[in-house]
């Protein structure tokens, strides 16, 4: 019998006697202190049996499906935000990490102008999208231009700066209590076989599509596209060829975080609740896929984003919800320790 | 190249009780009695008393960093991670040693503070094998791919407490122990980077390939570097855990991590003067800004944009050319 014909056997339950050993759920004990009996009791891992959480979730085809196209959702959110922190690195040679937080203030933004400016929706998308690039523009004019020349690490303490000064003034608004928010796509879902795939699902996939193909057309074929590529080869020869590094560096940031924006709008589509800190985490995750992929390579960020929601959305799934973090992490230190530079990242020519 | 093998060859040997180590011997004791006289007597606040501990943590951490980030040149996002180790382990074993041992609290808190620095140092030989195959950016995100890893782990365990936190961590931190180990810390390290070996490591920093070209071993020099800082991370992780007496995996995220390089990166890389000074500053700066109540973070978020760009200015280097301004330290370690 192949793994597969197992697999889609519905609601196929193995229990291995084998994990027993990690020991047995244990109660939430309320003690204040930890009592080393306890352990012999419950196990090392405490509450959680590996066998309930692996083998009684009862894995179907259908669900892997499921669950892999909820993955692919996250992943194409996270590769939209990876773009643009390896379009800016690519470029200007710095971690943005004010980045994730540009999601926060497009959330914000969008969450403003449909409630209290009462915009139609497309309005408010497009508002939300050209502030988020404008602030992107504004952060480096103020923030980082005065530091190209500094050592990197000057640069990223700043980034650093911006991200806290973002995250304040959010909860000095919005105070730090997360506000929910109705969504604004309204989709049915759609169900093929015994496969339910969410209205947002849809609209998530395809908006980041086709926002990664028009960026990789904009990079390829345009005049601005290659000169972004020419920067982020040699910016010194660039600005010899006359380009103007200033407005190229400028414009990469207003992409970058124009598909933060965007990212941002499907991000609390789907979770419908805002918070100053909710664009910390989704951030890092990026950032971790767009270093997977080979961090300044962007296809390597749209890999990398894809790959990390995908291997995520399935360990929550099947193995743990808490361990997935770690899975994630395990898997970029794993792939690192193979290819030092990232799936992708030797990949020069296409680097922007 | 010609300092290391040079001061190595013409330094005699000598006694350690030369002027200035007295010195330092009598600073360190007044010193001790100044923060004495501050703790035992009433002009300090409660408030005030109880953040003397969090800045010795601090400028553990903040030195031990400067070990891996100032003098081995690699940015590392993870230290939240060592500490973390470190705390857990000092506190299950202290929390063992009360129930089930007869150990005196003073001892069985000294063994806590050495099993919690060597566990956050055999992690520290963990992390330091990728090391030897990354390098820069790549390496940061390791790092802090390791700082996450290790607080999802804390987060899963049973014997962790898991999400809850672990409590009843006995409280044996106080102001002398934490003054002791900060000390320690900074004679040890401070030696150790003049030392031979800190010496060597200084010079992978400033050039890996001509290092490794006079027959110097890169690798195990970095793994020596990373092994270290975790070490010391580890006894400012106990020193924590039993000062809340309760830990919870929050406390060790990659907030943690980016505040104490803010620290090491502010105080000056490769500065462990710099360091300690950064580290009292910047612990108490939110607690004079608490005035201003709301707008506390934003404050800080502010002084740190405008500290570092005022550091690559010109004005800066006007006002130091001019002699209005003291000396600082530079940003010179080069982190690639």
């Amino acid at each position: 019998m192949t793994l597969v014909q197992i697999l889609s056997r519905k609601k196929y339950k193995i229990r291995l006697n084998l994990f027993a050993f990690f020991g047995s759920k244990g109660e939430d004990s309320g003690k204040s202190e930890l009592a080393y009996e306890d352990i012999e009791e419950k196990g090392w891992l405490g509450e959680y049996r590996i066998y309930d959480l692996i083998f009684t979730k009862g894995v179907s085809m259908e669900s892997i499906i499921e669950q892999f196209i909820n993955g692919l959702r996250s992943g194409s959110i996270y590769a939209l935000i990876a773009l643009g922190y390896t379009m800016v690195y690519g470029i200007a040679k710095m971690i943005n990490f004010a980045h994730g937080d540009i999601i926060m203030v497009g959330a914000y933004v969008l969450y403003v102008s449909i409630t209290d400016f009462k915009m139609p929706v497309i309005a408010a998308v497009i508002f939300t999208i050209a502030i988020c690039a404008l602030l992107g523009i504004f952060i480096e004019k103020v923030a980082y231009k005065p530091l190209r020349k500094a050592p990197p690490l000057a640069v990223l303490i700043t980034a650093i700066g911006v991200s806290y000064l973002l995250q304040s003034v959010a909860q000095l608004i919005f105070t730090a209590n997360s506000i929910t928010f109705k969504s604004i796509i309204n989709l049915e879902a759609v169900h093929i076989g015994g496969i339910t795939i969410p209205g947002i699902t849809i609209v998530t996939l395809v908006v980041t599509s086709v926002c990664m193909i028009a960026l990789t057309l904009f990079i390829n074929k345009t005049k601005m596209g290659s000169a972004m590529r020419a920067v982020s080869e040699d910016k010194a020869a660039a600005q010899l060829m006359g380009i103007n590094v200033n407005r190229t560096i400028s414009v990469t940031f207003a992409i970058g975080s124009a598909l933060a924006a965007v990212a941002g709008i499907m991000f609390i589509c789907q979770f419908q609740s805002i918070k100053p800190t909710l664009g910390a985490l989704p951030g890092i995750k990026a950032f971790v896929a767009a270093v997977l992929g080979g961090i300044g390579s962007v296809p390597g960020a749209m890999l990398g984003g894809v790959l990390l929601g995908v291997i995520e959305s399935l360990s929550k799934a099947y193995l743990s919800t808490e361990l997935s973090d770690a899975i994630v992490f395990g898997v970029l230190v794993i792939v690192l320790l193979v290819k030092p530079s990232g799936l992708l990242g030797k990949n020069r020519i296409e680097k922007v | 190249m010609v300092i290391y093998m040079g001061k190595n060859m013409s330094r005699k040997a000598q006694s350690i009780f030369t002027l200035s180590n007295l010195i330092k011997l009598v600073a360190i004791i007044a010193i001790y009695l100044v923060i004495m006289a501050v703790m035992e007597g009433d002009f300090a606040t409660r408030h005030f008393k109880s953040l003397l501990v969090p800045i010795g943590i601090n400028i553990i951490l903040a030195v031990s960093l400067n070990i891996t980030t100032g003098f081995l040149g690699e940015l590392s996002l993870g230290h939240a991670g060592f500490m973390a180790i470190g705390a857990y382990s000092g506190a299950l074993f202290t929390i063992f040693a009360e129930n089930h041992t007869g150990l005196p609290a003073p001892l069985a808190f000294l063994l806590g503070i050495i099993i919690g620095g060597i566990m956050a140092a055999i992690f520290g030989v963990v992390i330091g094998i990728p090391v030897l195959r990354l390098k820069g950016d790549y390496l940061a995100i390791v790092t802090l791919a390791f700082g996450e890893i290790v607080r999802a782990i804390i987060n899963f365990l049973g014997v962790t407490g898991g999400a809850k936190g672990l409590n009843g961590i006995p409280r044996y931190t106080n102001y002398k122990w934490t003054y002791a180990m900060v000390i320690i810390t900074i004679i040890l390290l401070s030696n150790f980077v003049k030392s031979r070996h800190g010496r060597v490591i200084s010079s992978i920093r400033d050039n890996a390939i001509a290092s490794e070209s006079i027959g110097i071993k890169v690798s195990n020099y970095k793994i020596m570097a990373f092994v270290i800082a975790a070490f010391f991370a580890g006894v400012a992780g106990v020193l924590f855990g039993s000062n809340l007496s309760i830990l919870k995996p929050g406390n060790f995220d990659y907030n943690k991590s980016i505040e104490i390089l803010v620290i090491v990166v502010l105080g000056g890389m490769g500065s462990i003067k710099g360091s300690v000074i950064a580290a009292i500053v910047l612990t108490l700066l939110p607690e004079f800004l608490r005035g201003a109540s709301n707008y506390r973070m934003l404050l800080y978020a502010l002084a740190l944009i405008i500290i570092m760009l005022f550091n690559s200015s010109e004005i800066r280097q006007r006002l130091e050319d001019s002699g209005k301004l003291p000396r600082l330290p530079k940003l010179k370690a080069r982190v690639k």
